[in-house]
This record gives structure tokens, sequence and C-alpha cells, in this order.
């Protein structure tokens, strides 16, 4: 073989650091999936993305960490647990997303779903500034940050006279412990 | 019998006509709601996408107040309910993990009380006991029982109805003398959090869900969480826009669809409060 085709092709990792490292973050048995793709054929959103759930779940157990971790599924990934409920080898994927994500947020990697990221910080910034979501605050800090000024502009106005956006904020009391709960965040604190 | 309360961030903003009608049924019921006070976020889908210790000690804070009530909790909301009783099985199955996150935020939650939705609350009370308070006919009423999500899903953690072929709805729409039309939707994902920020994913999933009420012949749905209602009825303008598909399928709570058969004021219903008005539907009832 030339050694040229080699150098092209998806180097498969010997290190099983990787997927240690996601099945202790998810709880979950990664090596158990035996590829059956009956988490795919539920996904509401695998239609958008750029790798099935199950190939995500492949590149795990193969080491392939950049592919696992630049994927579109894992921000596309809603949470809707469909995969979780169905899967013969008793994977719950959503979690398994759930730890790629974080994981690829701590070591810095551009999200190929920009927005959706966003939209998450968005959120959870409102939650640690007033203990609840504030969403006339929280979206306009989003549409700020997203650069996406004019989407659901109409909708918004219709909620707003639908009496379903709050002006004021509900603060709640207790936001010295809900910074405190924010402090978990901070690994290895 | 009295419950620790858990609005959550919706039922005090966009789904107020949630919160209006759930209290209306459950004092119609007898079910007393004790709001737990000064309740933060459940964290929602963001906490758990971008933090799980984040995602426990969110709901934990709440849960603890509840446990100090000493009452079980109903969340209303699908999404809330799941991230507090995800975190009430962590304390109740693996409490070592708690500790840690425990230690950082001086919250401490034993797992002494139990978390369940309003749903399985209604559904406890059984089909005879929900007739006997129906004053109007709604049999003109052809409702796609929609469940979603989180509310079901995942079944070893939510532990309530079958999370393929749920009836519990179904169960108590019927009773309440409407027709629960057979229909293949009911545990489909909306799209859910994505609604802002890749709001094209929602309206292609919502539009099936509509799509699919339609042709199974329902002239309404019932929702369970406030995520799920708001993709369907808010979003149906651009969902006809895009589709080209005339749907004007009203959206109501289950908690509305209850009161307006146990013949509660709609005033107190929060009816008005849909994007996609009830009133066609309820005057073929009326009629």
């Amino acid at each position: 073989m030339p050694k040229t085709e080699a150098s092209e092709r998806l180097t498969i990792s010997e290190d099983r650091s990787f997927r240690d490292e996601i099945e202790e973050l998810s709880g979950q048995e990664i090596a158990a999936c035996y590829q059956c793709g009956e988490c795919t054929a539920g996904c509401p959103v695998a239609y958008a993305a750029d790798l099935a759930p199950n190939q995500v779940t492949r590149m795990v157990q193969l080491g392939l960490e950049d592919e696992a971790l630049k994927s579109s599924m894992i921000w596309l990934c809603v949470g809707c647990e469909t995969c979780a409920t169905r899967c013969p080898r008793k994977v719950e994927l959503s979690k398994v997303m759930d730890a790629l994500r974080e994981t690829a947020v701590k070591r810095g990697i551009r999200p190929s779903e920009r927005a959706i990221k966003t939209f998450h910080e968005t959120f959870l910034n409102s939650v640690e500034r007033g203990g609840r979501v504030h969403e006339i605050s929280m979206l306009g800090e989003y549409k700020l940050r997203s650069l996406d000024l004019f989407s659901d502009i109409f909708l918004g106005i219709r909620m707003f006279l639908k009496g379903k956006l709050a002006i004021i904020p509900s603060f709640i009391k207790g936001r010295g412990e809900i910074k405190r709960v924010f402090g978990v965040r901070k690994r290895g604190a | 019998m009295k419950y620790a309360y858990f609005p959550g961030c919706s039922l005090h903003s966009t789904a107020k006509e949630y919160e209006m009608s759930a209290r209306a049924v459950c004092r119609e019921l007898g079910i007393e709601l004790e709001e737990i006070p000064d309740w933060n976020c459940c964290g929602a889908t963001s906490a758990h996408s971008l933090s799980k210790d984040l995602s426990i000690a969110l709901p934990m804070r709440n849960l603890a107040k509840a446990e100090q009530m000493g009452m079980d909790v109903i969340a209303p909301c699908a999404a809330c309910f799941n991230r507090l009783k995800s975190a009430d099985a962590l304390a109740k199955d693996e409490p070592e993990t708690l500790k840690p996150i425990s230690e950082k935020t001086g919250i401490e939650y034993k797992g002494a009380i139990n978390v369940i939705s309003l749903l399985e609350a209604i559904s406890r009370i059984g089909g005879e006991e929900i007739k006997s308070h129906v004053k109007r006919d709604l049999s003109a009423m052809k409702v796609a029982c929609y469940y979603g999500c989180l509310l079901l899903r995942p079944p070893d953690i939510t532990a309530f109805d079958d999370p393929e072929n749920p009836r519990s709805l179904d169960d108590i729409v019927t009773a309440c003398g409407a027709e629960a039309v057979n229909w293949p939707y009911k545990t489909e994902c909306c799209g859910a959090s994505l609604s802002i920020s890749k709001s094209d994913v929602v309206v292609k999933l919502a539009h099936d869900i509509l799509s699919m009420a339609k042709r199974a012949g329902a002239n309404c749905l019932t929702a369970v969480c406030p995520l799920c209602q708001g993709n369907l009825d808010m979003r149906q303008t651009q969902i006809e826009a895009k589709y080209g598909e005339k749907f004007g399928i009203p959206v109501l709570y289950f908690t509305q669809l209850m009161g307006l058969a146990f013949g509660i004021p709609e005033g107190e219903l929060g009816l008005k409060r849909l994007m996609v008005s009830a009133s066609p539907v309820l005057a073929a009832a009326s009629g």
C-alpha cells in the first residue's frame, strides 16, 4: 500500500483515555453500543446534523476525539431522551451528548452550531443574575451576542401583546445561594 | 391532598394560562398547592447542556426547600418535572454523587420526598371522580393528546405511564367528555429549546406534529408542557406560511380543557392568551 493513501485515513487511537473520560462524565458504558442504529432511527434532529447519533458513539468508541467534539450533532441534540428510552444496550446517549458538549466547551473547541451554545449561555446568565429566567432581557442579550437581530421580532411583539413577556424581572431573595450553586461549574476547586 | 408546588419560570411568564388553569382545576379537585418559597429555575435544557453539576445543583435547592416543607412536589411543566425528578433519583440511588455538590453549595437534600408531574397527580384522582365534576358537554372536541418528551422519558427516571403509547392524558380527556383521537405522534419531540437558536428545526418538527394531528381528525391539541405548547401554538402562523397549509388548530393546556369541562369561567383559564384561538372549536362544542 502506498503511504499517501494511509495518511488520508482516520487514525484510530489505541489510547482509551478519551472514551474513559466520556464514560466517566456521562456515567454510561459507551463500549456496550453494538451500532444497531435504533438511536438514529428515532432521533428528531439527526436529519439536520453532520453525524448521526450512532456515528458519534462510534467516534467515541474509536477514540476519534476531534470528530466527536466538533460534530454538530452534540449541539443539535435537544435531550428528548428518545434514544435513551429505546437503546437495547441501555446506553443513555443523551447523557453522552451532554458529556461531549461539556468536554468540547472545556477544551475551547469552536462549536459548529454557535447560536445554540450562545442561547444556552445566555439562558444560564439570566438564571445566575436573578435566580429565574427573565425572557425579555435574556432574548435581548441573545440577539446581541448572536447578531441575529431581526428574526422573530413580530412573534415577540405578539407575545408581548398577549401578556406572555414580563417587563420586570422577578429576582429571588436567595441570590447569594444561587451564586454558590453556580460555583459548581468551576471544576477542580 | 396537599403538595409543595413548583411553578417554574414559564408558568410565571409565557405560560401564565397554564398556572391559572392548573390552580383552578386543582381547587375544584381538592388538590392543595403550596408554592415552594423563593424557588429558582430548574436549569432546563441549558444547564445539562453545559454543566452536569449545575444541572443537579439548581434543582437541589428547590428539592431541599420542599423537603423542609415535608411535602411531595408537583411540577406542571414537563421540563421542570424531568430536571427535579432526575436530581431526586440521584439523591435516592447514588447519594454519594451529591456530596461534592453539597460541599460547594451548602445545600443538602436527602431524598425524603417525591416528585410528580401535575398530570400524574390528576391521573391518580381517577376517571370516575373527574367525570363527577363535568358540567359542560365537550363531545364536539376531537383532541390529539400530546405528551411530548420529558414527562415520560427516560422511563427509569420518570416512572409514569407507557413511554411509547401513553394513555393517562387520553383517559382524562375522555373522562371530560371530549373525544381523544387515536394518533401516532403522542411522544414525538417538538424541538423544544431549539426554538430560538435553531427555529427552522422546530418549525419542521412542529409542522409534522400538527399535520399528523390534522390527518388523524383532531380539531384541537392538548399539551402538558409550556415548551411544546409554545412551539405548536406560537409558531403555528409561521408554520402555515412556510408549508402553505392552513391548520388553525388550537393547542390548549390539559388543565384548560379540564377547566372548560368543569364549567370554570373561560377568563379564569386564560383562554384568550392562546395565539390560535380556541373559540371556533368551543362554539361547535356549545352549539
